[in-house]
């Protein structure tokens, strides 16, 4: 890919500090987003989103229409739940996720109709408490891996003084598409998106933002900023360079706009609300048809899949399915993924469901998948520079030994978000990210102390 | 389970670089090569067999250290071999093996593992071992003992000389050139005297991304400007200045320790602030002691005393985390009094 920028666009406010480059990887970038035939049964978690868990609203042999309500909650936090097929509740009760916990979820079998629920229509939005009832009506959660219900980011308090919409299209992490496929296909929904969320929020400036790996999406989305609705010049595409954790939220804002989110604070406490591009698209959509989110795109690649491609799953779909949809193994698996390979989850197996957040399924073949040995540390420093948050994860290390609460405190663990960009760097292959955890972990026991 | 077979799950990230301990030795020992086959064209077939004898009583020294504390072979990792090269290059070439193989085993035994190995020594063990040797075989590792470079091709036995710091300022003295001083035709310990060769490494070793330019820059930067300061006191002319500095800065160990031994990971710190601090600190002890110290050379003391600093200088210098406010910064501070 050429590294070609076209005119009239934004480079980084101030350049993003450390981070690593990784191989790209974007084998799927040419491949249109496919259909998956109607699976023939679905297992709908009511945990996929950061917040409380939803509670079943539809009891075994119930028969429901795709888009039907099937989990809700009154916490604040939380997304409502809906059915991905259209078929009849076989199963109420506990599953196991794919990070190991429990959660109670719906079975539906599929009656191979996806017979749309009647109760589905356009909602009305004239202002913004409609807009973000809307959003919580459609079961929204950030499609860019996070899963935090996109409603609550939008009820920003009106007093807060947050004028910029900071729009993630960097999709950083190596192989996965399905944001890059979302641009070239579906820009007509990013453009409704981007100017109903500005008009309806109050938003003085919108910034798009993209790796310059990604140049055949610069178009596109140079035409959204251009468009004729963008009266006052506001809505501008930025081009970052292609570095991981480029499309961080932290990161982002302090590339779009020089502000710096303090610790423990959020994008919104300097003014900034940053929203995945494909979460961007899917509230037009909703506001346009008023069809909850009951099936996402995803990106199925790595060395033991026989044919990676980019596919439009419903949500609770097996994961096994999807894996023979894209013809199986081309060799024995030795590690499968949800998310990417930097900050992916490793599952114990493919019978599971796939979740609202999960953007990607990689399965490696043994080569790719076996790390190499740890060794000792050789104090090479490369973790320090590698680290996005200006941290020094071999102090943290040493702290979280000791158990030094007040030394954890001072090295900032609480800080760091896990990009694993030091475990990359780490000559020794120390498993960093798991001593950063261990660390975080060692705070919160001896805060109840 | 997938078709019965387990499934391997660790966690985030999944990838990981290529680099590992043992490749950046191997770029290290790769640098080392210029100046090792730049002393074996000065000083003779004897570089080899002095290089041998350290680097192979270092290996060993290694393996018997890690064996006896019943820790993993570490000896794989190529460290010890680096140490080994490093102490040959800083030795003179007619000196008795057995002080070399002495050095190799102070080197990787008392400074090395006797505090845990790799990454774990605070003083460079190449270094330490140098300055023990200097200060327990005082005549064979420096005074009246330098060999003339290329003498070992003449038929005469072996020329002593003395260095050119010795030298220097010595009314009556032969002072080599600057071109001799660059190509490295000068008397020295085997890896130190050929300039173009140590910079040919310092710069591979850079563009590897083994070593930052930071430590190197500032080390010979602060070094430089005070000889031009001295040099114009002495000689009052920005000319002789001139030609004084690149004298000093082509002298004793300086490119040597600047960009092989200054830079060692476990001895010099990690953060960028800390590294221009360490640099600095090296440039003005080495002047120091070259300017007023009764030693001609003060590379190795120099390196030595940043080292015992390094904790220190790191805890100045440590980055606040990613958004720390400017108001909680001194707030930090302030606590940390």
């Amino acid at each position: 890919m050429t590294k070609t920028v076209v005119d009239g666009v934004l480079r980084a406010v101030k350049k993003v500090r450390g981070g690593v480059k990784v191989d790209h990887h974007k084998n799927t970038a040419h491949k249109k987003v496919e259909r998956l035939p109607i699976p023939s049964k679905v297992v709908i978690p009511m945990q996929q989103h950061i917040g409380a868990p939803c509670e079943p609203v539809v009891k075994v042999g119930d028969v429901v229409a795709v888009g039907q309500l099937i989990g809700d909650t009154d916490k604040y936090i939380s997304a409502p739940i809906h059915a991905s097929v259209s078929g009849t509740v076989v199963a109420v009760g506990d599953v196991k996720m794919p990070n190991g916990t429990m959660s109670k979820a719906v079975t539906i079998e599929s009656d191979g109709e996806m017979r749309l629920w009647e109760g589905i229509k356009p909602p009305v939005v004239e202002t913004r408490e409609d807009l973000i009832k809307a959003v919580r009506d459609s079961g929204l959660v950030g499609l860019g891996g996070a899963g935090f219900p996109t409603h609550v980011k939008l009820n920003f308090p009106a007093d807060k003084n947050i004028d910029t919409l900071i729009i993630n299209a960097a999709e950083c992490e190596p192989f996965i598409t399905v944001d890059y496929r979302e641009c070239v296909e579906n820009s007509k929904n990013i453009l409704a998106g981007v100017y109903l969320l500005k008009k309806m929020l109050g938003f003085k400036q919108v910034i798009i933002c993209i790796e310059d790996n990604k140049p055949d999406a610069f178009g596109v989305l140079k035409d959204i900023a251009d468009h004729e609705q963008d009266v006052y010049d506001e809505v501008k595409l930025m081009v970052l360079e292609s570095k991981y954790p480029q499309g961080a939220e932290k990161m982002m804002v302090q590339s779009a706009t020089g502000r710096k989110v303090p610790p423990g604070k959020l994008p919104a406490d300097v003014g900034c609300v940053v929203m995945n591009v494909a979460s961007v698209a899917f509230i037009a959509r909703y506001v346009r048809t008023g069809k909850p989110l009951i099936s996402r795109s995803i990106t199925v690649d790595g060395s033991a899949i026989k044919k990676p491609n980019n596919i439009r799953v419903p949500i609770g779909t097996n994961i096994g399915e999807i894996i023979d949809f894209c013809g199986g193994f081309s060799k024995e698996p030795c590690k499968i993924l949800t998310g990417g390979p930097m900050m992916g989850l490793a599952i114990v197996g493919t019978d599971l469901p796939i979740l609202k957040q999960n953007n990607a399924i990689l399965a490696f073949a043994k080569d790719d998948a076996v790390l190499k040995d740890e060794t000792d540390c050789i104090r090479c420093g490369r973790c320090a520079i590698a680290c996005p948050m200006s941290l020094m994860p071999t102090n943290i290390v040493r702290a979280a030994k000791a158990k030094d609460v007040d030394m954890l405190n001072h090295a900032g663990i609480t800080v760091c978000m896990e990009c694993g960009s030091c475990a990359f760097a780490c000559p020794a292959g120390k498993p960093l990210v798991q001593h950063m955890r261990l660390a975080k972990a060692i705070l919160r026991e001896e805060g109840k102390k | 389970m997938v078709n019965g077979k387990k499934l391997v799950v660790s966690a985030s990230p999944h990838l990981r670089t290529k680099t590992t301990t043992t490749k950046i030795m191997l770029d290290v020992i790769i640098a080392l090569i210029p100046a090792l086959v730049a002393s074996v064209i000065f000083f003779g077939p004897k570089t080899l067999l002095v290089t041998a004898v350290t680097v192979a009583t270092a290996v060993l020294s290694e393996y018997i250290a890690r064996k006896v504390m019943k820790r993993h072979n570490t000896i794989g990792d190529l460290s010890a071999v680096v140490t080994g090269l490093i102490l040959a290059l800083n030795l003179p070439v007619n000196v008795p093996l057995w002080i070399a193989a002495i050095g190799s085993v102070v080197a990787i035994i008392v400074v090395k593992q006797f505090f845990g190995g790799i990454g774990q020594n605070f003083a460079n063990p190449a270094i330490t071992a140098r300055i023990v040797l200097l200060l327990s075989f005082a005549t064979h590792m420096s005074g009246s003992e330098w060999v003339a470079p290329l003498s070992w091709l003449g038929k005469a036995d072996a020329v002593t000389t003395a260095t050119p710091l010795a030298l220097y300022g010595k009314e009556g003295a032969v002072i080599p050139t600057l071109f001799d001083m660059f190509i490295g035709n000068r008397a020295g310990s085997l890896g130190e005297t050929c300039t173009v060769a140590l910079l040919i490494g310092g710069i591979y070793l850079i563009a590897r991304k083994v070593i930052s330019f930071k430590i190197p820059v500032a080390y010979l930067g602060s070094f430089a400007l005070i000889m031009l300061i001295a040099g114009f006191v002495k000689e009052d002319s920005v000319g002789a200045a001139l030609e004084y500095t690149a004298y000093q800065l082509m002298s004793g160990g300086l490119m040597l320790g600047a960009f092989f031994m200054a830079t060692d990971y476990s001895t010099s710190p990690i953060n960028t602030d800390g590294k221009y601090i360490f640099g600095v600190g090296c440039g003005i002890i080495t002047a120091l002691i070259r300017l007023f110290g009764s030693l001609p050379e003060g590379v190795s003391f120099a390196i030595l005393i940043m080292n015992l600093l390094v904790p220190h200088i790191e805890k100045i210098t440590t980055p606040k985390p990613f958004g720390t406010p400017k108001k909680e910064k001194k707030a930090k501070e302030a606590d940390a009094k």
